[in-house]
């Protein structure tokens, strides 16, 4: 028999939530506090009282349920419909599947790392607010790695390098980019993990990541791309509030956490941009329809947006980000330069990359009058013409890599795109080398922990790249096989240049045999 | 300031010399001509002659560009760690005082890359 309740009545949403984030929340007796919660202090961060947390979405547990199985039951049906009739073949140029290669190696498999992240910090936050607002976004970031997985799934039966994203993650060169960006931020405390990915990644460069791939899907006919991001969107609003409302609750429990979190602020927002370098690629050089340039999105979405949210925080006492001039000025370069890095490596990594057609060098033109045709048009011409001879290049030997970002050294001096900019550190009697004043300084703040940098040129060097029982030194013995070998990439299969490549002959047989009588 | 932690917090660097079996990573950068999107690294042992860098390594990893054939190597300058430097070329890595990770790039005068672009 039911136990009969008081009132008979059911509590609101706004009584359950503040039931659940206040009323719920206990002061432990039988353990100490600071056994229970014990990674709450050592980062500096000072915190009177947790109550002072405000969610504005106030979700309760059954709320959320209900919200999202309804976007999940929409997913699934419209997966399930583009899948059904091989809308794979409607997306605007099989060239276009690259940039979904590239998300779903570089981008997914961070979803999966945020859901770790927040839980994990969500363990380690006394105040039952935050905890609660953690947990919720934990569950959404998994929702998200398994929503894309899924979705795009559907290609991985048709075409080339779709077929292990997780293994790829912990092993392919370029990988370790994202894959060690996301590391740094878990195995730090909760509090930097907050900012880092609640608020700097999550609130201030969101934008960059999501527009363009969710638009570039849908200006590419990939209704499959599409359609997670859109189901994903409503969350990404409630993580972006919680982004802010975290760094505003630490600003104003103690002016001492002040100076910590603008040191958090300056690392993450450079980490983050670093990152990003791989969707201003993506959108300048993998789209078949572009949809703005890699400058513009960086103009609409950091330096009006986050320049208005910079004016906002300066009451705080939080000024914008560090090295902002420097990234101001590369906005005309760094997709050019990293193009330039996956074309010449291409022999090594799990997607094609091309010579762009003369339109899409015009296109660069335009959108970059102050750097294309100078510094970059030349060159892409010169591999263009020799590609068309039989030499297309393939750059054979490994490079220097920057030992923060991991990124090749590639990155020019500021405001002198003709140098590469070297920055070297001595440290325990060892050199250690940065494409950046940026990523010096945040070896320099914490050299215990980016000495530890897997840097896979390094690793390759040192013979831990190869498959288990490999003998570097039998007769015969080919680096490169086994090294591709070892990140399951198939030679002639994922890797080398998008003419000639098994994607390229499917689908253009696939797309004949649907639409014409042949 | 090192590493907040809750315990000491003190590891090995993943890039040790001893690391390497024998061997010392040396960068190499070509000034001017960034159709090579990075330095290269690369790996030898301490008591190789500098020479033999020049002409063991470098074709390899360069040849691709049109300059490369062009280059007169009496006329190259150097760098080390960035600062104008003289190598002493029948001597090894280590009598040039190119220890493990050192960077080391030369400017070919008069080569500035495709159509003058850097490239």
């Amino acid at each position: 028999m039911d136990m009969k309740t008081s009132s008979g009545k059911k509590l609101g949403l706004k009584e359950k939530y503040r039931h659940m984030t206040r009323g719920l929340d206990w002061e432990t007796s039988y353990q100490k506090r600071e056994d229970v919660h014990p990674l709450v202090e050592y980062e500096g961060i000072k915190i009177h009282d947790w109550d002072k947390w405000e969610d504005p979405f106030r979700l309760t547990m059954d709320a959320y349920w209900k919200y999202q199985s309804e976007k999940e039951r929409k997913l699934y049906a419209i997966i399930e419909a583009y899948a059904q009739n091989n809308g794979h073949l409607n997306v605007t140029d099989a060239r276009y599947l690259n940039a979904i290669k590239l998300f779903l190696t570089g981008i997914s498999p961070l979803e999966y790392m945020a859901h770790r992240g927040f839980a994990m910090a969500g363990r380690a936050f006394p105040g039952a607010g935050p905890r609660v607002a953690c947990l919720m976004q934990s569950l959404d970031e998994l929702r998200h790695a398994q929503t894309q997985i899924h979705s795009l799934s559907n290609y991985n039966k048709y075409y080339n390098g779709f077929h292990d994203p997780a293994h790829m993650l912990q092993r392919v060169w370029y990988l370790s980019v994202p894959r060690s960006f996301f590391d740094d931020a878990v195995t730090a405390g909760p509090f930097e993990f907050m900012v880092a990915i609640g608020f700097s990644f999550e609130y201030v460069l969101t934008n960059l990541l999501f527009v363009p791939f969710v638009s570039g899907a849908a200006y590419n006919g990939d209704m499959g791309t599409m359609t997670f991001g859109f189901s994903a969107q409503s969350d990404e609003a409630r993580h972006m509030t919680l982004g802010l409302e975290i760094i505003k609750f630490i600003l104003e429990q103690d002016p001492d956490n002040i100076p910590i979190v603008q040191r958090w602020i300056d690392k993450w927002t450079w980490r983050g941009y670093r990152v990003l370098t791989l969707v201003g690629m993506m959108m300048d050089y993998m789209l078949p329809k572009r949809i703005m340039s890699w400058k513009e999105a960086w103009e609409v979405y950091f330096e009006q947006n986050g320049g208005a949210l910079f004016k906002d925080l300066a009451r705080y006492g939080i000024r914008p980000p560090k090295w902002l001039d420097q990234i101001s000025f590369d906005k005309d370069h760094i997709s050019h330069q990293a193009w330039a890095t996956f074309y010449q490596y291409g022999a090594i990594a799990d997607f094609h990359t091309w010579s762009p057609t003369e339109d899409e060098l015009d296109w660069l033109s335009a959108k970059y009058p102050n750097s294309f045709d100078k510094y970059y048009r030349p060159r892409l011409k010169f591999w263009r013409e020799q590609a068309e001879q039989g030499n297309r290049f393939y750059n054979k030997t490994l490079p220097q890599l920057c030992q923060t970002c991991q990124i090749p050294m590639v990155f020019t001096e500021p405001g002198d795109p003709t140098k590469i900019c070297y920055r070297e550190v001595d440290y325990q009697g060892e050199k250690f080398h940065f494409c950046s004043d940026g990523c010096k300084e945040i070896f320099e703040n914490e050299p215990e922990k980016y000495k530890q940098s897997w840097l896979p040129a390094h690793q390759i060097y040192q013979g831990n790249c190869f498959p288990e029982g490999t003998d570097p030194t039998a007769e015969g013995f080919d680096p490169v096989s086994k090294v591709l070998e070892y990140y399951n990439i198939g030679f002639g299969q994922d890797n080398l240049d998008f003419e000639g490549s098994q994607d390229q002959k499917n689908f253009a047989k696939w797309r004949g045999m649907a639409t014409s009588n042949e | 300031m090192s590493v907040a932690a809750i315990k000491e917090y003190t590891f090995d660097s993943a890039d040790r010399l001893e690391n390497f079996h024998g061997m010392q990573v040396l960068y190499v950068g070509w000034e001017d001509h960034l159709m090579f999107c990075a330095p290269f690294a690369l790996l030898f042992p301490p008591e190789t002659p500098f020479q033999a860098v020049i002409d063991g390594a470098l074709p390899g990893a360069y040849s691709y560009h049109p300059d490369f054939a062009k280059i007169d190597w009496s006329q190259v300058e150097w760098f080390k760690s960035g600062e104008p430097w003289q190598p002493k070329f029948d001597q090894s890595l280590t009598a040039n005082g190119l220890g493990h990770k050192a960077v080391v790039r030369f400017r070919t005068p008069g080569l500035t890359g495709i159509e003058g672009s850097c490239s």
